[in-house]
């Protein structure tokens, strides 16, 4: 089975850059700036780049670690993974949630990577002229997601479901022919765009000058400072590090951000021969994702947002409000401003689709090693499985309710389960050191010895220490809403069956791999 | 855009430019390494628990 018609990368910089499309996301240019410029962004760096050196990338080398591993044995999906490192019933059950995980956000992720693309079309036909009234961009973007009542988008043709239908077989076609000549090349040719666009809108911002001279204050470079001055609000550097939410942000926001957790980067190492570097390739996946969100997404959003509306507009300001209502009035603003807002979400939905890409090969992979089916009848199955949860999402879409318990239990809670799952299995079963020497087969640099120990004690009290703390911040007040919403309840339901279908699914696979085992059939 | 801020902004923004290039031009010029400088962990836990059934 699994080591018959094996595909693998067809570059070293090809699975770079497909890793890197996947950790590449809308977080990055929205997400980041908007907490950084939150805990003034100065102050909020030190335990980012504390929280990238504990946890960020010693998960990668464990995800990557155990990815080729498991390759090697034959096996390119989380259940399979997980069995050939730690031979024990339950360990491909342990890895449910590789499969529940990816295919459970894309269902959402898939209708945000249509908005990017909608609002990027919309821009280039002119529907975005909406002038410089906030009320305008808000209904727009209201109108356009449904969230004014529960199945409003299925009253017709409506423009969500078609740029929904366009993303999706985007997606699905590019999955469909495979590895190298889907993910791969895709991802040779989009990254790079995705990067040349980034360094285009931020040469525009830095080049924005003092565009109103009535308030002169709103200048690029107070914008600059608003993002990076550490200490505002007369706090001096140390008092802004005693925020210990600023902590628990930076280490989720490094933990979303390189997407480790998500069941993606261990299939796509899986695909890895036995001698391909892996100790450098993750690095320089990493700080790939590190430069696209700090040097290019710290630099561009949240000055341009001080000069056009200042900083009263910007704080405190959720990611959707912030993504799809104040950007589009920044470009309202700004000269050239079509084109900009073209370019602008047309970048966001090039981060998107490589990330969305990478969330379906781990059921894929799956489907084929595990029940068999051969390509196409993988993808049809997945596709089936994925429509029906995005049209859950699109449904019930007043105040994007099912989307954002959707996001919470699977975006969230489910990532820092597998997460805390994977470092365990990886530190303490299969053991830190034996990661360390799988990672330096045939690695290009050297790594430090220390990341043994960082494995071992580190990266694991760390990840469950904020694990626990986010669990007794959010949990209380998301069950209360569980107890008074039904559609969270509804959602809860659908999020259940679908870890019971995969259950099922890795059972039949267990029973097929077991029969192999005895015919000699796996390695 | 106080001194402190240029610094942190210079600091991170130089810091992971840096980080990137050199780790992308290292990938571009090193070639896989010979198979004599493999490491010589041959074994894993499970090969050592078939090896015991």
């Amino acid at each position: 089975m699994n080591g018959q018609n094996k595909e693998n990368w067809g570059s070293r910089i090809g699975i770079i850059f497909a890793v890197m499309g996947s950790a590449i996301g809308i977080g990055n240019f929205v997400r980041f700036p908007g907490i950084a410029s939150k805990y003034e962004g100065g102050a909020f760096m030190i335990p980012y780049f504390i929280a990238l050196l504990l946890l960020g990338l010693p998960i990668a080398w464990v995800e990557w670690s155990l990815g080729r591993y498991g390759g090697i044995k034959g096996f390119n999906s989380s259940p399979g993974i997980f069995r050939s490192v730690w031979k024990n019933r339950i360990s491909p059950y342990m890895g449910v949630l590789g499969l529940v995980v990816p295919v459970g956000i894309y269902m959402y992720y898939v209708l945000i990577e249509s908005w990017c693309l909608y609002y990027a079309y919309a821009y280039l036909t002119g529907e975005m002229n909406l002038g410089k009234d906030p009320g305008a961009y808000q209904a727009f973007f209201g109108d356009f997601t449904g969230v004014k009542e529960d199945g409003i988008l299925f009253s017709g043709v409506t423009p969500a479901v078609v740029f929904m239908l366009i993303s999706f077989f985007l997606n699905m076609a590019v999955i469909y022919r495979g590895l190298t000549k889907g993910i791969e090349l895709l991802c040779k040719y989009a990254i790079p765009l995705l990067f040349l666009i980034a360094i285009v809108m931020l040469v525009r911002v830095l080049t924005l000058g003092t565009p109103n001279p009535d308030l002169p204050d709103q200048n690029i470079l107070n914008g600059l400072g608003y993002m990076w001055n550490p200490g505002a609000g007369g706090k001096s550097l140390l008092e802004s590090l005693k925020n210990s939410q600023m902590w628990l942000e930076a280490a989720g926001q490094i933990f979303f951000s390189l997407s480790v957790g998500f069941g993606v980067i261990i299939t796509y190492a899986s695909y890895l021969k036995k001698d391909d570097d892996i100790a450098l390739s993750s690095v320089t996946s990493v700080s790939g994702n590190e430069f696209a969100e700090v040097a290019l997404g710290g630099m561009i959003l949240v000055p341009a947002a001080f000069i056009f509306l200042g900083p009263l507009l910007i704080g405190g300001q959720g990611t959707f409000t912030l993504g799809f209502i104040t950007i589009p009035m920044i470009f309202a603003h700004m000269p050239l401003g079509q084109f900009f807002g073209f370019l602008w979400f047309f970048l966001l939905f090039l981060a998107a689709y490589t990330s969305s890409l990478s969330m379906l090969q781990p059921a894929i992979a799956f489907f084929e090693e595990g029940i068999g089916t051969g390509r196409r009848a993988s993808v049809t199955l997945l596709s089936f499985i994925v429509l029906v949860g995005t049209s859950f999402v699109m449904y019930f879409s007043q105040d994007t309710k099912a989307l954002g318990t959707m996001d919470f239990w699977i975006g969230s809670f489910l990532i820092y389960t597998l997460a805390t799952v994977e470092v365990i299995i990886a530190a303490w079963i299969f053991g830190a050191k034996n990661i360390l020497n799988e990672a330096r087969k045939g690695a290009l640099i050297k790594i430090p010895r220390f990341v043994e120990f960082l494995i071992k004690y580190v990266t694991p009290t760390y990840l469950i220490v904020i694990f626990s703390i986010w669990v007794y911040q959010n949990m209380p007040g998301y069950i209360k809403g569980f107890s008074e919403d039904g559609v969270a309840r509804l959602t809860l339901v659908f999020i259940f069956v679908l870890i019971v279908f995969f259950l099922f699914l890795i059972g039949t696979a267990v029973k097929r791999w077991d029969q192999e085992e005895k015919k000699g059939g796996v390695k | 855009m106080t001194p402190g801020g240029w610094f942190i902004m210079i600091v991170s923004v130089v810091g992971v430019s840096t980080f990137f290039g050199v780790s992308l031009y290292m990938v571009l010029t090193k070639k896989s390494a010979p198979e004599h400088i493999h490491s010589t962990f041959e074994e894993t836990p499970d090969m050592s628990e078939e090896k015991d059934s």
